[in-house]
């Protein structure tokens, strides 16, 4: 009854290879990072051993482990957690529990937004200047940490916002009614059911801190340490940095070893993400509401 | 217009000359009454009359509006809502049911001693005693009392509005306020419910805002008429159907030629 | 009214405990608020702080952005000028762009409009993960794997060039431009597209002429975020770019970016020399530039929120 007119089957043709180029772009787009991932895997793998994850790097860096590296990442994104969480929490609580909607709020949104958006070594410049010299912390953990909590506090503040604002307001409202204050609101209804929320953003905060490398690198991560650091106001090395060094800065390198490096720096990173993006998955087949 | 207050009885709120605006919109206008202690105050009206901006003032839920204001005063216990330091306090006395109800993301359990853990309860013991007595007067412990630790928010539209009831209730306040409570209620509930509000009256004040012209005859001592944002008529709720009314619009709505 | 009943049904309005913790837990949280606001002002403060001298003392406008020459450590006449390093952040953020705005503008069409169910949530996925690969990371594949490739597949003698660092760079700012167009995409109401298909427009019809355009300010706010990305990234610069002084004039020159000029240039003044104060310079342009990118994609969002 109805037959494909000419003009029709053009369409028809046109939309298929429309939809075939966008289809290619996007895999073009994956593709390659793929292929390095796998080159990474290829090259990388074979070099991770218990050893090389546990071991001090010998030889001037060209065999050995890894070990003060991992520990020092592990140590600076432990100290950002610790500085940065409990402040992004409060100020997604303020946007998303208390903030009117003024210029003084448009303020605070949009130096988020460029928190976020100033590039990391500018932040390692601020790191410089502010820690390590005028607060005289000198180059250490605290100071590289407290960079790295700056320059991740969006990642926290957003996540924490958005899992906030998914409580519906009817909640909050029924529960003023009752007689209670903003705080015990907050406490007892609202941050119960955010909490799987804040928590994605806080292992989105993770992968980010422990990637980093520009804000660490005046601030508190140094190229080679004879020692594991003993306190926060110490220098440590760190797996980023880690990276840079052993595949630009020692002669005779052995060529696995940085791809070692990478590996390991890389699945700690996907790891951590892949973690929050399942378990916001998983937060988004269970609604209580 | 205004009936005036019988010496004897005591005043649980005096509204004296409200008028409630949103922006430049007035939703009420010059209104003035009062409600008595132990009273079931019915208050009539279609809908956009000013019914639940009323309610609202008077626990100052408006501040949480920042659009919304008020003139003239709410006196609660004859304290002026719109001067009172500690709005919480406040609203502890006044319990409020609303149109949809809302069963917050607890268990059935937790729904119901979140006021009194507000309060600073904290003995369990004293809890049980109250999420019981509270859940038996809003006639839900039959259907629940296996399943306490279950979600509320998980119930049926009928049991959460119960539920929010047994929630008000166990603020233990001395003012109730409903908001058109049947509207997400079938038949035989909402008759339990207003059981329930016969037996609470012995006790406490009540509020009932209807959009159910025979529900505010069926329970209502004395009965409010608002219209457009103007309070029409006050009267015995009796008078109000059958007597002399003041507007002969009061008594086009009650007889259901419009509303 | 009874004389004992007063105080009894009065008492609610009295300060208690919870009162006082809901106003001093209000006062902390407006601190947390307030604090991205403090961390902007600190970072301009202070690299302020450490470059003012700078400015003062040896900066000239004209030689600073008008010379080619970035020779900090001459000791008969050091100068200072960022117009070369300038050229190669340009250079390498451009190639970047012409790589990242087609594919990624691509992709994100394909993902809001064409992929469905299980495909899309893969696609996005993906894209979430490759946006999460450390910029070092970046740097490293420049480094060992481009390197090598465009060595052989060109015959030239270096492969850490503009072509280097600005395919890895696209590689890098497409998936947060994916992610932001597809949002933006998304964004357009439903009933756009249903009534434009109701007239018979075949898909891409209805995408190309009415989509598109409606999500124009959305896609450019991603573009203006991708080039901020990539005019803001360092490590993979620093170590793709082959980090010679140099007003390219091909894809196979090597440069240097500004960004790559601090990280590898601080560690190695003294702190207050002129060199060391050159450097936080350069940090407060880079710093007021990105503001501007932010800046002006925020607002080009926001128009697309209102409108």
């Amino acid at each position: 009854m109805f037959e494909a007119s000419s003009l029709n089957r053009k369409n028809l043709r046109n939309e298929r290879l429309v939809k075939a180029s966008l289809g290619l772009m996007t895999g073009l787009l994956i593709l390659p990072v793929v292929l390095i991932l796998s080159t990474l895997l290829y090259k990388g793998g074979p070099v991770i051993s218990f050893e090389f994850l546990f071991a001090s790097p010998t030889n001037g860096m060209t065999a050995g482990g890894i070990f003060p590296a991992l520990l020092g990442t592990i140590l600076l994104v432990l100290v950002a957690l610790i500085a940065s969480v409990p402040l992004g929490v409060a100020a997604a609580i303020y946007l998303s529990e208390y903030a009117p909607d003024n210029w003084f709020t448009r303020a605070i949104n949009l130096a988020i937004i460029n928190l976020a958006g100033v590039p990391s070594i500018v932040h390692a410049l601020f790191g410089v200047g502010a820690f390590v010299i005028f607060f005289k912390f000198g180059t250490s953990i605290l100071a590289a940490s407290l960079t790295l909590a700056i320059m991740t506090l969006p990642v926290v503040i957003v996540a924490t916002r958005e899992s906030l604002q998914a409580v519906p307001q009817a909640f909050r409202e029924a529960c003023w009614n009752m007689g209670a204050t903003r705080w015990q609101t907050i406490r007892r209804v609202v941050l119960p059911n955010a909490i799987t929320g804040i928590l994605t953003g806080v292992i989105l905060e993770v992968s980010r801190t422990s990637g980093e490398t520009a804000p660490i690198m005046f601030t508190g991560a140094a190229f080679f340490l004879p020692l594991l650091p003993q306190g926060v106001l110490d220098q440590t090395m760190a797996l980023s940095l880690h990276l840079f060094v052993v595949s630009t800065q020692v002669p005779d390198m052995p060529e696995e070893l940085p791809y070692g490096v990478a590996l390991v720096l890389i699945s700690i990173v996907l790891i951590m993400n892949s973690l929050s993006i399942a378990l916001r998955m998983y937060l988004r087949g269970r609604k209580k509401w | 217009m205004v009936a005036v207050a019988e010496p004897t009885a005591v005043n649980k709120l005096e509204v004296d000359r409200l008028t409630i605006r949103y922006g430049d919109h007035v939703a009420l206008e010059d209104v003035s009454f009062e409600v008595r202690e132990n009273e079931v105050f019915g208050i009539i009206g279609p809908a956009n009359s000013g019914k639940t901006s009323f309610l609202k003032t008077i626990n100052r839920m408006d501040m949480f509006d920042s659009n919304m204001s008020f003139e003239g005063a709410i006196r609660f216990n004859g304290v002026d809502v719109s001067r009172v330091r500690n709005v919480y306090g406040l609203r502890r006395r006044i319990g409020v049911v609303f149109p949809l109800p809302v069963g917050l993301p607890l268990s059935i359990y937790d729904n119901v001693a979140l006021a009194p853990r507000l309060a600073g309860q904290k003995n369990r013991a004293e809890l049980d005693i109250i999420v019981e007595r509270c859940l038996r007067r809003a006639a839900l412990w039959d259907e629940v009392k296996d399943r306490l630790h279950s979600l509320g928010s998980m119930l049926s539209g009928g049991q959460q509005q119960r539920l929010t009831i047994a929630r008000a209730l166990s603020q233990e306040p001395e003012l109730l306020m409903l908001d058109e409570f049947s509207i997400a209620v079938d038949p035989v509930t909402t008759m339990r419910i207003e059981d329930v509000l016969r037996e609470l009256k012995k006790e406490i004040t009540i509020i009932l805002v209807t959009n159910l012209v025979q529900q505010a005859r069926r329970l209502a001592d004395r009965t409010a008429f608002f219209l457009e944002g103007r309070c029409l008529d006050v009267a015995p709720t009796e008078e109000l159907f059958t007597g002399t009314v003041s507007d002969p619009r009061t008594r086009d709505y009650v007889e259901g030629r419009f509303g | 009214m009874t004389k004992e009943k007063v105080p009894a049904r009065q008492d609610f309005d009295q300060l208690n405990r919870d009162w006082f913790i809901d106003k001093a837990v209000q006062v902390l949280v407006f601190l947390g608020g307030i604090s991205a606001i403090v961390f902007i002002i600190g970072i301009f403060v202070f690299i302020s702080r450490e470059g003012l001298g700078f400015i003062f003392e040896d900066f000239s406008f004209t030689e600073f952005f008008g010379s080619p020459n970035w020779r900090p450590t001459s000791e008969s006449n050091p100068t200072y000028g960022i117009l070369a390093l300038v050229a190669g952040t340009a250079s390498v953020t451009g190639l970047a762009m012409l790589v990242a705005i087609p594919f990624s503008l691509g992709a994100a069409i394909y993902i809001a409009e064409f992929a469905s169910g299980k495909k899309r949530e893969f696609l996005k996925v993906t894209v979430e993960l490759l946006a999460a690969i450390p910029s070092v990371v970046w740097g490293f594949i420049g480094l060992a794997i481009m390197n090598p490739i465009i060595i052989q597949t060109f015959n030239v003698p270096v492969g850490l060039n503009v072509l280097n660092a600005g395919v890895i760079l696209g590689l890098m700012a497409a998936p947060i431009m994916t992610s932001i167009a597809e949002d933006a995409l998304k964004a357009v109401p439903d009933r756009y597209r249903e009534a434009a298909e109701a007239m018979g427009a075949t898909r891409w019809q209805v995408i190309y002429k009415v989509v598109l355009p409606a999500a124009k300010n959305g896609l450019l706010g991603a573009v203006l975020l991708g080039v901020g990305r990539g005019f803001g990234e360092t490590m993979a610069v620093l170590m793709a770019t082959g980090h010679s002084i140099n007003i390219p004039t091909s894809v196979f020159d090597s440069v240097r970016a500004l960004t790559a000029t601090i990280a590898a240039e601080l560690g190695e003044t003294a702190v207050g020399s002129p060199h060391y104060e050159a450097l936080f310079t350069i940090g407060i342009f880079l710093f007021v530039i990105t503001f501007i990118i932010n800046l002006s994609a925020d607002l080009i969002v926001r128009g697309v929120r209102k409108g």
